[in-house]
């Protein structure tokens, strides 16, 4: 990384440089308060156009749904103990399974991390004082909340049956109230693409002068990638979404074999977004997790370029494998040879990012903490996980995996291991940044390892379960998948309970803990040279960067 | 080697031609991928050992190591050839999946919520089972009566969506006589995990004596003739895949049940009320749409050409000899009002009819069952 602002030029004065919005007259430096404190009241917090401010209200609204559908899934895996009826019968299982799908892909896996994480550092990040769009940023929350009801009213009003993928016929036929939620995910998909939208101007709009692309942070790098996709592909979701919608009540017939629609073709539609959804998903978690590579090993990155090149083409590939979802669903032979070897590819990007962040230890000065724990386990999970990608990508292996167990725990070590371990790394690392204050190191690695423990023995039988042949969405199974159900029972109480400890412990810290100082990692990434937590406007003066985010060889700032 | 890597996978037995194939590249590409999750994991676990800011402190640093970038490329380049490598044994055996061998023997196949049913060339047919000669392709052509099903057999590792208002096909052939499952791999509605199957791969012989219709009476008598009408209807009903969808104790599924039905007066989905006579359950094995029970959805198939007339008097006195017994009550879900249909039956899938000995419960160990089931008598 060369400096931003050589030395040999003489020193600039501390004047506004962008031309889009020119700062305002500061107050006197270090004078502003914190954003927690510079406005008081709940209406300075929902009408807020802070990014910072929005991130938590997004971290709010994520977390919950996180709590939910995590309930969901504890209500799965007990009626799952034994092989007939345990807690409740066939049509509320299924409503359980798809209000817990609903709820985890698109109201905390989509919008975690860039919502949050992404709102709030961004910014920051770049040396702006703001997104490009603050006002479209709050009505990005709004929206999801909205999106978040609808989701909510169908739930109550008799819940939804079809599985979070709304494969048609079944879902034009049954009863249940497809169109509630269906509107829903319709919403939260405009938040997502309002989301996206903003950042991406953001990013070519706001950074500050002297600031070049390959100087960005990562962590802007993975969300500009993302917020391509949440553009490019979320439209496609709604107007999938929104025919199934019409067909379920007027039966146009769009998708409806009976009136000469193609139930292959919504397939084909559903999983063009789907697919590169799991990028959504899981490129933030990318971003997340090379910070916290590079700030506690002391490290730059082994290749920037390599990290960055990987992103995007993650980002474009991701585009073009969705049909490896239907290789036994009916479509040609040939396609499915097509498919199988473009996703092979999305394998390899994945690859040079682990090969990356590995090498990036070497040579490193590493303290361990939370953190860096979730990166280990991300590691072995995101790897095996990614693996197991590859394997289900093999055409002839798919036969036989299709729809079964495998497929749940693969993608589970992908969304659970990666995203959800990538979103609790990033709340341990930035946590200082936000609240100013430090968490207890020691509870943390205690639920890291109770959540990664709980996670593994979740998962790890039901790829065994998948490969005995046990289909996915099954309310009863033969008993010779008993013991198997048990384990992973067994091993999701551990990760609720790894879960509840760092719920307990990152409120206390949010009041008991010690200060924090501006840079308690040491890191050299642009955020950590801001106050904690940051003030109102980001910056007390426009800054002056000397050194790169990933300058360890300099001195810190 | 195979056995052991078999049980370590708990994958179910290898029953048809390509199942073993299929089996050696999964080994491969598992191995594969263990070995690679655990290299990542030690190397990972070993830089951070190595590299702990109390062995290396952060000023004491005199330069930032680097990997050389050839080597990367390496590792890059390895790896992608590897993916490849897969991509093309696996798209090689899933051409070989699709397509099916000359000769084949062709299978139609219905699926709907919440069966299977099947039609031979030679003009029968039968629900749940199928019947299918071992050594000998067989080509399934299957389509749906309303939603997506998903044709999957794990000993054969074959699976095929079953799509509506068009044709899939699917091709297997079985390697040694037994009865496997069918299990539905494609979510279907709330009894999805209830639309299972059988298939029965007999010997040459067996599947011969089963086309001329005498193997189920071979089967019967060795275990034990029926001692009067009542018992065959019981197997019958057994067979045909009646029980299934019809209790014999009171227990709501997706049929009525049979418990105390007989000569009891019914209400009608247009109002009328019937009684439950030998003409109104004879009528309702052969048009089940004329005159549906309030409360049940019409998806009753005919089974119209399926039964001969002694079948359908031995069911209907089967269900005569029930009419005295009392329904036990349902449970109801609160968290699913209007929905009266509770799965808490104690076996569809087992056979309940105690004549039934011969024909074990299916599991997925054909190998316990491939004596009484497939050998015959």
């Amino acid at each position: 990384m060369t400096d931003i602002v050589p030395p040999s030029e003489p020193p600039r004065p501390p004047v506004p440089r962008l031309p889009e919005e020119p700062l305002p007259t500061l107050p006197l430096p270090s004078s502003e308060p914190d954003f927690w404190r510079a406005d008081r009241g709940l209406r300075s917090w929902l009408l807020t156009s802070d990014h910072k401010r929005i991130g938590i209200l997004f971290l709010i609204g994520t977390s919950l749904s996180l709590v939910l559908g995590g309930v969901f899934a504890l209500l799965l895996r007990i009626e799952l103990l034994t092989p007939e009826r345990t807690i409740v019968d066939a049509s509320t299982y299924a409503r359980f399974f798809t209000h817990h799908g609903i709820i985890m892909v698109w109201m905390f896996m989509i919008p975690v991390i860039p919502g949050v994480f992404g709102n709030f550092f961004l910014p920051i990040m770049i040396g702006a004082k703001d997104v490009a769009f603050p006002r479209l940023n709050l009505a990005s929350f709004y929206v999801y909340v909205i999106g978040a009801v609808f989701t909510l009213v169908a739930l109550v009003a008799g819940g939804v049956d079809t599985g979070w993928t709304f494969y048609v016929p079944y879902s034009t036929t049954t009863v249940s109230s497809v169109g509630w939620v269906v509107c829903g995910v319709f919403i939260l998909g405009v938040s997502s693409i309002l989301s996206g939208l903003n950042f991406i101007v953001t990013v070519h709009t706001l950074r500050i002068r002297g600031l070049g692309w390959m100087q960005l942070p990562l962590f802007v790098w993975n969300i500009y990638a993302t917020a391509i996709i949440q553009v490019l592909a979320t439209p496609v979701l709604g107007l999938s979404l929104a025919l199934v919608g019409v067909d379920h009540v007027w039966h146009l017939g769009i998708f409806e074999p009976q009136y000469g629609g193609d139930p292959i073709l919504f397939q084909h539609l559903f999983w063009f977004y789907s697919h590169p959804a799991v990028y959504i998903m899981i490129l933030p978690a990318f971003g997340v997790i090379t910070e916290v590579v590079c700030s506690y090993s002391h490290n730059p990155p082994l290749s920037y370029k390599a990290l960055v090149a990987a992103s995007l083409g993650i980002a474009f590939v991701g585009f073009l494998t969705w049909g490896h979802h239907m290789f036994v669903a009916g479509m040609s032979t040939f396609d499915s040879g097509v498919f199988g070897a473009l996703s092979m590819f999305v394998a390899i990007f994945s690859a040079i990012k682990v090969f990356t962040w590995t090498a990036t230890l070497r040579g490193g000065s590493i303290w361990f903490s939370t953190p860096i724990f979730y990166f280990f386990g991300f590691m072995f999970l995101f790897v095996f996980g990614g693996m197991s990608g590859v394997a289900v990508a093999t055409s002839s292996l798919d036969v036989p995996w299709h729809d079964t167990y495998f497929v749940v725990a693969h993608f589970h070590f992908i969304m659970v291991g990666g995203t959800l371990t990538g979103f609790l790394a990033a709340l341990h690392y930035w946590f200082p940044k936000i609240t100013g204050r430090m968490y207890s190191e020691r509870w943390g690695l205690v639920s890291a390892m109770a959540v990664n423990l709980g996670f593994f023995f979740t998962f790890m039988p039901q790829f065994l379960l998948g490969n005995a042949g046990m289909p996915r969405r099954y309310y009863t199974y033969p008993p010779q998948y008993q013991w198997l159900n048990v384990l992973s029972t067994a091993g999701a109480s551990i990760l609720a309970i790894g879960l509840v400890i760092t719920v307990s412990y990152l409120a206390v810290a949010c009041w008991r803990g010690p200060r924090a100082g501006k840079n308690p990692w040491r890191s050299r990434c642009f955020e950590w040279r801001v106050p904690s937590p940051p003030p109102k406007h980001n910056f007390l003066e426009t800054p002056r960067w000397k050194s790169g985010a990933y300058d360890y060889h300099a001195a810190e700032e | 080697m195979n056995e052991l890597y078999r049980t370590l996978l708990n994958l179910p037995p290898q029953a048809s031609t390509v199942a073993r194939h299929i089996d050696y590249l999964h080994y491969v590409v598992i191995t594969t991928s263990v070995l690679g999750a655990v290299g990542v994991a030690v190397a990972t676990g070993w830089f951070l050992y190595r590299y702990r800011a109390s062995r290396v402190p952060e000023g004491a640093r005199s330069h930032i190591e680097h990997v050389p970038f050839s080597l990367e490329l390496v590792v890059v380049g390895g790896l992608l050839g590897m993916f490849l490598l897969f991509w093309l044994v696996g798209y090689r055996q899933f051409v070989h999946l699709r397509t099916p061998p000359q000769g084949a023997m062709d299978v139609y196949v219905v699926a709907k919520q919440w069966m299977w049913a099947f039609a031979y060339p030679d003009g029968s047919a039968s629900n749940r089972d199928l019947y299918v000669p071992v050594g000998r392709p067989v080509r399934l052509l299957m389509t749906s009566r309303d939603v997506i099903h998903s044709f999957w057999v794990p000993p054969f590792r074959v699976k095929q969506d079953v799509v509506p208002g068009r044709m899939t096909f699917t091709w297997f052939e079985a390697r040694t006589p037994g009865t496997y499952d069918i299990m539905c791999a494609e979510y279907c509605g709330p009894h999805h995990s209830r639309m299972r199957g059988r298939v029965i791969v007999l010997a040459p012989d067996d599947y011969a004596a089963w086309q001329e219709g005498q193997w189920q009476a071979a089967q019967a008598e060795a275990g034990g003739a029926p001692a009067n009408l009542a018992q065959l209807g019981e197997r019958v009903a057994a067979e045909r895949g009646c029980l299934r969808c019809h209790t014999v104790d009171g227990t709501p599924h997706l049929g009525p049940s049979w418990a105390g039905l007989y000569h009891a007066p019914i209400q009608l989905a247009d109002g009328r009320t019937v009684l439950v006579d030998d003409a109104y359950l004879t009528e309702s094995m052969m048009d089940p749409l004329a005159k549906v029970h309030r409360g049940y959805a019409p998806v009753m198939p005919s089974y119209l050409g399926l039964l001969s007339a002694a079948e359908t008097a031995a069911i209907v006195e089967y269900i005569h000899s029930l009419a005295g017994v009392v329904p036990v009550r349902a449970r109801q879900s609160p968290l699913a009002p209007g929905q009266n249909v509770n799965l808490t039956l104690p076996s569809v899938d087992a056979p309940r009819a105690p004549s039934l000995t011969p024909t074990p419960t299916p599991t997925q160990t054909p190998r316990q069952e491939a004596e009484p089931e497939g050998k015959g008598p």
